[in-house]
């Protein structure tokens, strides 16, 4: 260590960042344990070890519905986000016009507007069209929140191309569409599948609008909350903990995707 | 078919919004020729290539390729591949894919694809990292899959920008030769963009000299540095020194041309009639020009001049010198004629020139 490092502020440094650390996690880790406790209600001491809970809701048709719901809208908002993102990104890089200032902002905005005024006036226009309470007002409300995630990843992973490369591919035979497939894909490739597993991340734990929108087709965020009006169970441990787990996964994916690839040692 | 050129520009104008980037461009390149196109950055230089290239739309004027006219055909139709100035290599294909590129664009089937390129790899010496990524290959290394990426498809002609600007000067003298030598064997156009008169003047067949969009002169190295046409090719070539003054008589053999130093005697040019009392601005390179010491009897022009700094170089010495009028001039000598004159500075020496080096610059 040199001796520019005071290791008092550096130990202090530490603590906080451990204290932050378990601030954050404490509540999902005890949720854990809680989740493989016999005892019915979270307390202290712990009773013996179980996985009841989890056969619970292994076996409860209802948690299995508002799982296939939540999986089945991750997949599409996934896409949809994805290719929606990816369309904003690539026009922000290929072209200068007038008020492009404002259509990045206007692209870029949905995250920052409330849940719950984005969850009323979602439910408020599709309730309109007669596309809300269903599987598909979901994925619209949620690929409309989750497209400005996507088209933030792939707008990196351009802004590090050489502008040359696009006309260098249209200069040595390629029109339009086939260096969009041959170049522009292939190197954003790792951030399209960065946006992918976070627009998927974003669309799983996502509750506010989708409880305005689901209707009957409940997600397992909504799910979740109907439990918990009706019962205080371990099975929300359960479930929390499963969805913490999938969740966390997705974002780890595309966190290990969204490393430079040119940087990487082959 | 043999004799039309192998490119015309025919009058060409590029505008970007008001700014005009190139200003009736009319020239032709003949085929097999080596053209460099030089020009300080933002002379126009490149547009004019991007315009052969079809990346850029000329305003007004139109470009024949092949005695074809080629404005508003898209680049992906030519065939006028270039090779970039920041190499624009694919970095995510490896060396024999990014080589095979614009076969596969052009759906030549696979096996032949894999033998070209290979052909072309062996060609410029870099075979052996073929399934290498670009990521690992030297800046040399990387130049040559570029140009073997541009040449795979043997098209007749070859656009240049700047392709040595990122290499360091020893790589770069060894990639000029590989260039030269390259377009000798192959017989193809190679349209040469630079900044840098020494790459201009030793590969190329004839070199084109551009300043804010307007092309200055166009020649063989040979007649650009023997015969800059103005002020500015002068200038720009940096090896000469320019008077101007007015034709006072012009004889058959010789001009006197009064300038504000002295009535200097010129050598009058072959083409060329100017009336007495016109202006007139003639350059002597600075290799011609002697230095003596101040006093000494005058043979031809002289100019007496204060010795301000100078530059010793290899074999030779530039002495930077300033005149009473507060003109700059440069001589360059070799490192014995200048061991019988002082030229530490401040000295006052007497600088003086044959009327035959004296050169009118007709644009002037």
């Amino acid at each position: 260590m040199t001796g520019n490092r005071n290791p008092l502020i550096d130990g202090l440094l530490k603590l906080h960042i451990a204290l932050c650390l378990i601030f954050i996690f404490a509540p999902i880790a005890g949720s854990f344990v809680f989740s493989l406790n016999s005892d019915r209600f979270p307390s202290l001491p712990l009773g013996s070890f179980s996985t009841e809970w989890y056969r619970l809701i292994w076996e409860d048709p209802l948690v299995w519905a508002g799982f296939f719901n939540t999986l089945l809208v991750g997949a599409c908002v996934a896409a949809i986000a994805t290719l929606l993102g990816f369309g904003g990104a690539y026009t922000d890089f290929r072209y200068k016009f007038f008020g492009k200032t404002a259509y990045l902002a206007l692209a870029l905005l949905p995250p920052t507007i409330p849940v719950v005024i984005m969850g009323l006036a979602m439910l408020a226009f599709l309730s309109r069209v007669s596309l809300s309470g269903n599987v598909v007002s979901v994925i619209i409300a949620h690929g409309v929140m989750c497209s400005p995630f996507a088209m933030a990843i792939i707008r990196l992973r351009l802004s590090q191309m050489d502008p040359d490369l696009e006309a260098a591919a249209w200069n040595l035979g390629g029109n339009e569409w086939v260096t969009m497939r041959h170049v522009i894909i292939p190197f954003t490739k790792p951030a399209i599948y960065a946006a992918l597993f976070i627009t998927m991340a974003v669309s799983f734990d996502e509750f506010a609008v989708a409880w305005f929108v689901s209707g009957l087709n409940e997600t397992l965020p909504v799910k979740v909350l109907g439990f918990l009006q009706g019962q205080v169970s371990p099975r929300i441990n359960a479930i929390g903990s499963l969805a913490f787990v999938s969740s966390i996964s997705f974002i780890v994916i595309a966190q290990l995707l969204m490393r430079n690839p040119d940087t990487k040692t082959p | 078919m043999l004799d039309t050129p192998i490119v015309h520009f025919d009058n060409v104008v590029k505008r970007f919004g008001s700014f005009t980037a190139v200003e009736k461009a009319d020239f032709q390149i003949a085929r097999g020729e080596f053209l460099a196109i030089m020009g300080s950055s933002g002379c126009g230089k490149t547009t004019t290539l991007r315009m052969l290239a079809g990346l850029e739309d000329p305003t007004e004027g139109s470009i024949l390729l092949d005695g074809e006219q080629i404005n508003g055909k898209p680049t992906w139709e030519r065939d006028t591949p270039m090779v970039w100035q920041s190499l624009a290599l694919f970095p995510f294909l490896t060396v024999q894919e990014n080589v095979e590129f614009s076969l596969k664009m052009r759906k030549v089937p696979k096996a032949e694809r894999r033998e070209r390129a290979r052909k072309w790899l062996d060609r410029l010496d870099i075979l052996e990292f073929a399934d290498r990524n670009i990521s690992q290959l030297s800046g040399g290394q990387r130049q040559r899959v570029a140009l073997a990426r541009s040449l795979v498809t043997e098209p007749k002609i070859l656009l240049l920008d700047e392709p040595l600007s990122a290499l360091d000067a020893h790589l770069k003298v060894r990639m000029q030769s590989v260039l030269s030598s390259l377009q000798k064997d192959l017989g193809i156009t190679f349209v040469y963009v630079t900044h840098s008169m020494s790459e201009a003047f030793s590969m190329a067949d004839r070199v084109v000299i551009m300043s804010r969009g307007k092309i200055e002169q166009i020649g063989t190295p040979e007649e650009i540095y023997r015969e800059p046409h103005n002020r500015f090719v002068a200038d720009f070539l940096g090896s000469s020194n320019v008077f101007s003054g007015r034709l006072a008589s012009d004889g058959s053999s010789v001009w006197t041309v009064k300038a504000e130093h002295a009535a200097f005697t010129v050598k009058a040019p072959a083409e060329l009639q100017r009336a007495p009392g016109a202006n007139v601005a003639f350059a002597v390179s600075s290799e011609n020009m002697s230095l003596a010491p101040a006093g000494a009897s005058c043979t031809g022009n002289c100019v007496e001049a204060v010795v301000v700094g100078g530059e010793f170089a290899g074999a030779s010495a530039t002495v930077f010198l300033e005149t009473d009028q507060g003109q700059e001039l440069k001589v360059q000598k070799g490192h014995d004629e200048l061991k019988s004159v002082d030229i530490r500075a401040g000295q006052k020496l007497l600088v003086h020139w044959l009327p035959e080096h004296c050169h009118v610059l007709p644009g002037e």
